[in-house]
């Protein structure tokens, strides 16, 4: 019988017991979580380092901002399930509602807390064309034409989808004067054009820019400048449609998890920084609509066109607390119009 | 094996002169039981709290319907075709001697090496309108990418390796003097593979195949990026596990969880019985 | 590099001779060869071709820029930790197991092993959900641990335990077949010259499937580091604290970021082939080991 000793088990263990010394997470700072939505980022990502400089200057605390980004729902699914968020900063109220009720770590009335109902920032959905616009897209009732291919997200999980499917519905209530079967019939019939349903709102802009999927992307208006900057404006045109919906991204403490944690003062400062000079010329940069826009200089204000704009408040649709349920929840609106296949 | 042959009677385990089996049969099972029984009967658990007729509206809920159809259709027509492209493989790789069949033989474990999300965005550009493959099938009308060819194209991908390395190691015990009677007894090569050598083979093909469906199925990583996720076409079982998750519908991710666990069972059984038939058949 | 096509002349003569009595004709064997290329290169070749060309499109700077940012170092420590964790596990479970099932006979040897296999068939997301029923905030478990200060979910230990999951039959499904072959001989003739169980196991067992056990955590190891739909499903996605590389991949590729996705996946592409190449060697010298464990 050889000797044999087994050196490599050991070699291979002891590697091991090496990279846990030397991986041991150790932040001596504070350390913050954002749980955000898809789009935001590029956004976050030059906050977070505005703001860390901000912090430092005003307190001398080195902060560390962690980020995590998905889809709006997924998002809010995983602080539910004890994702340890600090902020979250998403794109609907109703999935910061949800984080409300099912853990209690947010406060009922979190929407108070902060200026013009927590949203530091607004947007609105418009389109994302090929070069030339070579389908003539101009207005939501052209998206429906025949050969017209839409790309959008999946309602049921991201939020930007949802506000999509909210502007098409609010121009449909306008032009077929209220009438539920032909707003519906049109509802249907635009999901009927979507090829592919993404998860979330980046993942749709990578099916239409990177894949060349689709005529027209239903997209954030910040998405939608954003996908120009990344893959040159000779190859997409933007079209602003005539009218469309005021989105409203919330933000908000987690309560629970900032007590729990003790980083409460730099939370709630993270968040009010957004509404500062500093705050609100980086959203506009990132193009998102700043809510104070005497804080931004005009230029940068220029891209955002004025168009006519619904808010979910308008009755159409009565607030998210009415139309999540109707429209999204299980069984609901979309549900009985969305059967590709059929 | 055992040195002393078991008393009459019941007994647990034969008796042996070898050491260890308190130690290591204990290990095994509260490591077992830790890492995969408790978890796996958390989700029959929290599935049995649903009652009957909730879990049976999830069970038949179309979309739940469909997404099971597409994975198991897809999975079927990917198999399908690593039968036989993969018995060709393994078929090249024992019997002919050709430059690069070493490279070859290692490439075709490349599904078991590479992360199934690299898979994943690698095969989706490829297929793309845009990529390399796609743009050659684009002017011929051929979609592959967000469709469920993709996903066959995916699945063909991840399953090819179970094919091949079940199939290969019984061509290589093929004893050649059978086939040299058959060509004595006058029978065409056509003849001698078709009705000497396949029945031979039969056995651990199914098994290939079953391991390949099986593993199809379940296929989560490779398959998301190239499928468009459209619901009811393109959107597999485990995505809309996914979904429902994220839709805070927990009921309804392991209503369809437990489902596809329960047809994993049987497709754990079926690859046994088949193995067991064919050592009963063939030794 | 080892030369990888040296077998070739060997045992080929023959085929010329006797012909078509067990061989195919030429031109059946050429198109059959034709055929298994094509699959190869179409499948299996093609793809990772295209994962280097797409990495280095814009040449070697961005590659390595796009490799040593912060977030891909943390990505791929935290990957390394993982494996780090899961795969000693895996193997020290798959020694035991293997040691059971192979050396003695008892009731229920059958069933035992298809609970083994079980997480082959398990589809991964399947994988990660049940540790998130397991430890969510909506379980018994979760807020008690919680409550202690220990964090399972959209953690490091969550990612370790569903990789574990993942990767629990590797070694196991390795060993039993090998052991089984090898019968018990050895071991009772070491015991017999008055070796205790330790020392049978140190100087006999393990030299006789060192090989197949080193080939079995090649493979535990390439599927730890690459496991993606269990690790999705319980990690929290938190750049540079719980994103494994393959997560790293899917979020540089949804940030527009091509190059940044596939260098971080040659990354791993290139693991993959490190594995095989290792495999190969393994297989090439220490064939007539491993052969009992092929194939299961």
């Amino acid at each position: 019988m050889t000797q044999f000793r087994p050196r490599f088990l050991l070699a291979g263990l002891l590697a091991g017991a090496v990279q846990f010394g030397i991986l041991g997470f150790a932040f001596a700072d504070t350390t913050i979580l954002n749980v955000s939505y898809d789009p935001t980022r590029e956004l976050y990502k030059d906050y977070n380092e505005a703001f860390a400089k901000h912090w430092k200057a005003e307190t001398g605390e080195t902060v560390t901002i962690r980020a995590s980004h998905g889809g709006s729902g997924k998002q809010a699914r995983a602080v539910i399930d004890g994702l340890d968020a600090d902020v979250v900063t998403l794109a609907l109220e109703s999935d910061i509602d949800a984080i409300a009720e099912k853990t209690r770590k947010i406060a009922p009335d979190w929407r108070g807390k902060l200026p013009n109902n927590s949203s530091p920032y607004t947007s609105t959905i418009i389109f994302l064309v090929r070069k030339g616009n070579p389908k003539g897209i101009k207005d939501w009732g052209d998206l429906v034409k025949d050969d017209v291919q839409i790309i959008t997200p999946n309602p049921k999980t991201s939020g930007g989808a949802r506000w999509n499917y909210l502007a098409a519905w609010a121009w449909a209530y306008k032009e077929y004067g209220g009438d539920e079967a032909r707003i519906k019939d049109y509802i249907g019939t635009l999901y009927k054009h979507v090829p592919v349903l993404d998860t979330g709102a980046r993942g749709s802009t990578v099916t239409f820019a990177e894949r060349g999927l689709g005529d027209v992307l239903l997209a954030w208006e910040n998405e939608a400048y954003l996908a120009l900057d990344e893959f040159g404006a000779d190859q997409f045109d933007i079209v602003i449609p005539p009218s469309s919906i005021l989105a409203e991204p919330p933000v908000a403490v987690v309560d629970g998890n900032v007590d729990a944690k003790g980083t409460r003062k730099v939370a709630e400062a993270y968040l009010e920084y957004l509404y500062s000079e500093e705050g609100q010329r980086i959203a506009a940069k990132h193009h998102y609509r700043p809510s104070k826009p005497e804080l931004v200089p005009s230029e940068d204000l220029q891209k955002l066109p004025e168009l006519k704009l619904v808010t979910i408040d308008d009755p159409i649709f009565g607030g998210w607390k009415k139309v999540q349920p109707e429209h999204f929840g299980d069984g609901g609106i979309f549900d009985q119009l969305y059967k590709p296949g059929q | 094996m055992t040195t002393t042959q078991a008393e009459t009677g019941w007994r647990f385990r034969q008796t042996s002169v070898i050491p260890g089996f308190g130690l290591t049969l204990g290990f095994t099972l509260t490591y077992l039981t830790l890492i995969i029984l408790i978890p796996l009967s958390g989700l029959v658990w929290h599935t049995a709290a649903l009652g009957w007729s909730d879990f049976w509206a999830i069970a038949t809920d179309r979309r739940t319907v469909k997404a099971l159809e597409v994975s198991f259709g897809t999975a079927l027509a990917a198999a399908a075709v690593n039968v036989v492209f993969g018995t060709l493989v393994a078929w090249a790789l024992v019997r002919y001697r050709f430059p690069g069949r070493r490279v070859i033989d290692a490439m075709v474990d490349l599904p078991f090496a590479l992360p199934t999300a690299v898979a994943g965005i690698a095969l989706t550009s490829l297929y793309a309108p845009r990529g390399w493959i796609g743009n050659l099938l684009a002017p011929l009308g051929i979609k592959v990418a967000y469709t469920p060819l993709g996903i066959v194209i995916a699945l063909i991908f991840i399953g090819l390796p179970f094919v091949v390395r079940t199939v290969q190691p019984i061509i290589e015990e093929i004893d050649k003097e059978v086939e040299e009677a058959a060509a004595t007894l006058g029978a065409s090569r056509f003849q001698t593979i078709s009705r000497v050598l396949l029945p031979g083979l039969a056995p651990a093909i199914l098994t290939g195949f079953a391991l390949a469906f099986a593993r199809g199925v379940g296929e989560y990583g490779s398959v998301i990026f190239i499928a468009g996720n459209l619901p009811y076409v393109s959107e597999i079982a485990p995505l809309l596990i996914v979904i429902r998750l994220e839709e805070y519908s927990y009921a309804a991710a392991t209503g369809i969880a437990t489902i596809m666990l329960a047809l994993s069972f049987l497709m754990l059984l079926v690859i046994n019985l088949i193995q067991t038939w064919s050592r009963k058949r063939y030794g | 590099m080892v030369d990888l096509s040296f077998t070739a002349a060997a045992d080929t003569r023959d085929t010329g001779t006797t012909a078509s009595a067990v061989t195919e004709n030429r031109a059946t064997r050429w198109t059959v060869l034709a055929v298994v290329f094509a699959f190869i290169a179409v499948f299996l070749l093609l793809p990772l071709i295209l994962v280097f060309a797409e990495a280095f499109k814009r040449g070697w700077a961005p590659y390595m820029e796009a490799i040593v940012e912060p977030d891909s170092i943390a990505a791929i420590r935290l990957t390394l930790l993982v494996a780090a964790i899961a795969v000693p596990l895996n193997l020290v479970f798959g020694v035991a197991a293997a040691w059971a099932i192979a050396k003695f006979e008892f009731k229920g040897k059958a069933f035992l092993t298809t609970l083994i296999d079980l997480p082959f068939s398990v589809s991964p997301v399947i994988s990660g959900l049940v540790y998130v029923l397991l430890f969510g905030a909506n379980s018994l478990l979760g807020p008690w641990l919680k409550s202690h200060g220990i964090e399972i979910l959209f953690a490091v230990p969550g990612i370790v335990l569903a990789t574990i999951f993942v990767t629990f039959p590797f070694v196991a499904r390795e060993l039993i077949p090998l052991m089984q072959d090898q019968g018990t001989g050895d071991e009772e003739a070491a015991l017999s010259l008055g070796a205790n169980g330790w020392q049978t196991f140190w100087y006999v067992t393990l030299p006789n499937i060192k090989w197949g056990l080193l080939y079995g955590v090649l493979l535990c190891n390439a599927r730890a580091m690459g496991e993606f739909g269990a690790v999705s499903v319980v990690s929290g996605h938190i750049r540079g604290l719980t994103n494994t590389m393959p997560l790293h991949v899917e979020i540089l590729y949804n940030e527009y970021n091509a190059v940044g996705a596939f260098a971080v996946a040659s990354l791993l592409a290139g693991l993959a082939l490190l594995t095989l190449v290792l495999k190969t060697i393994l297989e090439i010298r220490y064939g007539h080991a491993i052969a009992a464990s092929r194939g299961h």
